[in-house]
């Protein structure tokens, strides 16, 4: 490593950024995967997998991606919900494919606006 | 690569002695035979201060906090929280018998009243990489110094802040800047002080394993200001995980161009040499410490010319602890007015006129959690105690809080509403010192108390002058005598006479503070004294030699049935009885060992 100039310690914190704010638990929205037993076996896994690869195609740095247990819907399996700070009510979204991943990241994530054709409800989640 | 989880494993001294490597290493393989070792990533960081529940682990970005944790908990941890997205209640917090578990680290008592400044990065970085603790805008206050502040600002900055010695005396690091500054003489030192020789004390040690670069980085900081380009670290010995992450920490710096010529392309250059402490506890004082960096012997000289002036090598020498360093960046970051809206008083005319920004303190002894703590001054003895420290063990009743570790006094508990305050603690007798707190309730005594204390300073004391080396002798013995009955009313006086002779004519501080402990058990506890002393008794039952052990022979022999245990643990063949039958003890013959009442399972031996 050369020296390093006070530009590259302004680089390293962009890097790092999404890390920390990982870290920190202070992220701009939270997408929660529901991976219960009926949840992992409706291909939650994958689903995860397609979250992850969205954050990270995008460089999105302010993103926290979790998990929680079965959401009592098991027939409406693999749902994610997704948590935007500035807004009050979290969204559940429902069957959920790789596929209508990309689209809620697109619209939900990026707009702030809801896919509505796969929202199940708009009201109270609990999540940890 | 975007991870979705970290598992903040615990890597400080503590939780390390009880095994987190080990946790690390199965939470790593355990994740690879679940294949989420792309989603899920093990960081190691420094010490969480919570050390009596180690190993411990913390979840993010949940905040869920795991303690207690075994090599073999980990296969079940993984599949419910990391798979199935579960949290484990029975790995988590519980903060008392009949409470329900407390799943974030930031809900949990212990924590939610501290406030960070010295130990900011802790448990959020790993403290081996520096480009985490450039990530949390490390470095940059040096950067922002060097590039846009003189010298002289950066002083300033230092001085309005009202940031004042946190390695025991409480000296206005400003005016020791500033007094350095001005001192002629082209070779000048700024010295670290990680000797941290109190008996049961931490915080250095777990900021510097946390968090090495805060300290380098504010002794980057200090240098600039008072022109030095030499710098030491004068480390404990018996701190390897500490001494080894300083290293590492000091190697990534100068690979960075952070220590070495030219920093950020200016002309201010510094480099830190590191130095193992010698093992005594005067080698933390600051003449003996500069006098073992030269490598002679580790004994303190008389101050009448000042270090600053003529210290290491007789060059200008600034000495400062850990934590005072650690907190320099932020203050240049954040700026004086940030730093002084915290704590009391005020600094603007007199830089001893308030007590600004955080302490750490260790608190242990008889309260429900014990550890690291920081908290900000101004917070009371009782908040710390009762809310942080979750309050009193096995719902017994406090007796008195212990602070400044083993030259520190002793604070009644009628005083608790006393705030975290240098001048504060000085005027009861106490002082904040390096952050010691130790806790008591009903079941110590304080003579026994100051006994310990003084038997530490007296094995300490350098023996260069008489009233520390022979007076602390001296009341010790009278300590002695009291705790085994031999005390006359006539020695608490002489108690008093000879300690405060110590105080006045001693070398250096140890001596000088040494008594305090015995000073403040006689102003605030003479009664337990007069006890001793008048009826040859310990209300606590603490000094043994004091107790009367008999035997309850209804309780023993209904109750117990003469179990004999009593018999079989005597040392001294002083318990008689049949087997299943009343046991009696020869008072004649008993030495007060306590044996036969510890290990009597119904409760049929009393003291008296
Ligand atoms: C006997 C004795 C032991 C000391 N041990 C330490 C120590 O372990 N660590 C420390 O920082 N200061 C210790 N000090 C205080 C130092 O002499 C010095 O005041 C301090 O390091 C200055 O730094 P500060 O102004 O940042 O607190 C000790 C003082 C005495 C008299
Ligand atoms: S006061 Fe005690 S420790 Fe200090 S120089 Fe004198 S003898 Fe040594
Ligand atoms: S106190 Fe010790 S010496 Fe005395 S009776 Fe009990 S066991 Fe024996
Ligand atoms: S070492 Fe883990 S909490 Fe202190």
């Amino acid at each position: 490593m050369a020296k390093i100039t006070i530009a590259d310690l302004e680089k390293i914190r962009e890097e790092s950024r999404r890390t920390l704010v990982l870290r920190e638990g202070a992220g701009r929205a939270k997408i929660t995967v529901h991976m219960g037993t009926c949840g992992i076996a409706a291909g939650a896994r994958d689903i995860m997998s397609a979250v992850l690869k969205e954050v990270e195609e995008r460089e999105l740095s302010d993103i926290i991606v979790t998990n929680s247990g079965c959401a009592g819907l098991c027939s409406k399996e693999p749902m994610i919900t997704v948590e935007l700070v500035n807004f009050p009510a979290p969204v559940k979204y429902i069957e959920m494919t790789p596929g209508k991943i990309k689209q809620i990241f697109d619209s939900h994530i990026m707009k702030e606006q809801i896919v509505k054709e796969y929202a199940l409800a708009i009201g109270s989640e609990m999540t940890h | 690569m975007a991870y979705r989880t970290y598992l903040m494993v615990c890597a400080g001294t503590g939780c390390v002695a009880n095994q987190s490597m080990k946790i690390k290493e199965a939470f790593e393989k355990e994740l690879e035979k679940r294949k989420l070792q792309n989603e899920v990533s093990v960081v190691t960081t420094g010490c969480n201060g919570f050390c009596g529940v180690g190993p411990i682990m913390v979840v993010q970005p949940d905040g869920i906090f795991y303690q207690l944790l075994k090599v073999s908990d980990i296969p079940l941890l993984v599949e419910e929280h990391l798979i199935k997205g579960r949290p484990v209640k029975k790995f988590m917090y519980i903060p008392g018998e009949k409470e329900p578990p407390i799943p974030k680290m930031r809900d949990i008592d212990f924590f939610k009243k501290q406030m960070l400044i010295a130990l900011r990065n802790r448990g959020l970085i790993d403290p081996e990489k520096i480009e985490e603790y450039i990530a949390r805008g490390g470095y940059s206050a040096l950067a922002k110094a060097l590039t846009e502040m003189t010298p002289d600002g950066v002083l300033d900055e230092i001085k309005k802040s009202g940031l004042r010695g946190r390695g025991g005396g409480g000296f206005p690091t400003g005016v020791k800047w500033e007094t350095m500054r001005k001192v002629p003489g082209d070779k000048r030192y700024v010295i670290c002080n990680a000797d941290e020789g109190d008996p049961g004390a931490f915080m250095d040690r777990s900021i510097i394993e946390s968090d090495p670069h805060a300290v380098i980085e504010g002794m980057l900081i200090g240098a600039y200001a008072m022109g030095s380009s030499d710098g030491y670290v004068y480390i404990r010995n018996e701190y390897p995980i500490a001494l080894e992450r300083l290293k590492k920490a000091t190697g990534q710096a100068r690979e960075f161009g952070l220590l070495g010529e030219n920093i950020f392309g200016t002309d201010f250059k510094f480099d830190i040499k590191i130095t193992r402490g010698a093992g005594a506890f005067v080698c933390g004082e600051s003449t003996a410490l500069m006098a073992s960096i030269e490598g002679r012997p580790g004994e303190p000289r008389a101050k009448y010319i000042h270090t600053v002036e003529k210290g290491l090598y007789d060059s200008p020498t600034c000495l400062n602890n850990v934590e005072t360093w650690a907190n320099v960046p932020q203050i240049i970051l954040k700026g004086a007015k940030w730093f002084t809206s915290i704590g009391t008083g005020d600094v603007t005319h007199d830089p001893w006129g308030g007590s600004k920004g955080t302490k750490v303190f260790s608190l242990t002894g008889k309260v429900v959690n014990t550890g690291l703590v920081e908290v900000p001054m101004g917070i009371t003895l009782k908040e710390i105690i009762f809310d942080i420290g979750g309050g009193i063990k096995d719902g017994k009743r406090i007796k008195t809080v212990q602070t400044g570790g083993p030259s520190g006094g002793f604070i009644p508990e009628s005083m608790l509403d006393l705030p975290v305050d240098y001048d504060e603690l000085t005027k009861v007798g106490s002082m904040m010192g390096s952050g010691g707190m130790i806790v008591a309730d009903e079941d110590n005594c304080v003579v026994d108390m100051a006994k310990y204390f003084l038997t530490f300073t007296q094995e300490e004391s350098c023996g260069k002058c008489t009233p520390c080396r022979e007076g602390t002798k001296r009341m010790l013995d009278i300590l002695e005598n009291i705790t085994v009955g031999k005390g006359t009313e006539e020695d608490l006086e002489l108690l008093e006479e000879l300690s405060n002779m110590v105080v006045e004519s001693s070398l250096c501080a140890l001596g000088g503070s040494a008594p305090n402990p015995v000073l403040t058990s006689l102003k605030y506890f003479r009664d337990e004294y007069l006890v001793h002393v008048r009826d040859k008794k310990c209300p606590a039952h603490a000094c043994r030699q004091l107790n009367v052990y008999t035997i309850e022979e209804e309780k023993c022999a209904t109750v117990g049935h003469g179990c004999d245990m009593c018999k079989k643990s005597c040392p001294d063949y002083a318990i008689m009885g049949e087997p299943k039958k009343a046991h009696y003890i020869d008072q004649m013959k008993c030495h007060k060992c306590g044996a036969c009442f510890d290990v009597c399972n119904f409760k049929a031996i009393k003291i008296e």
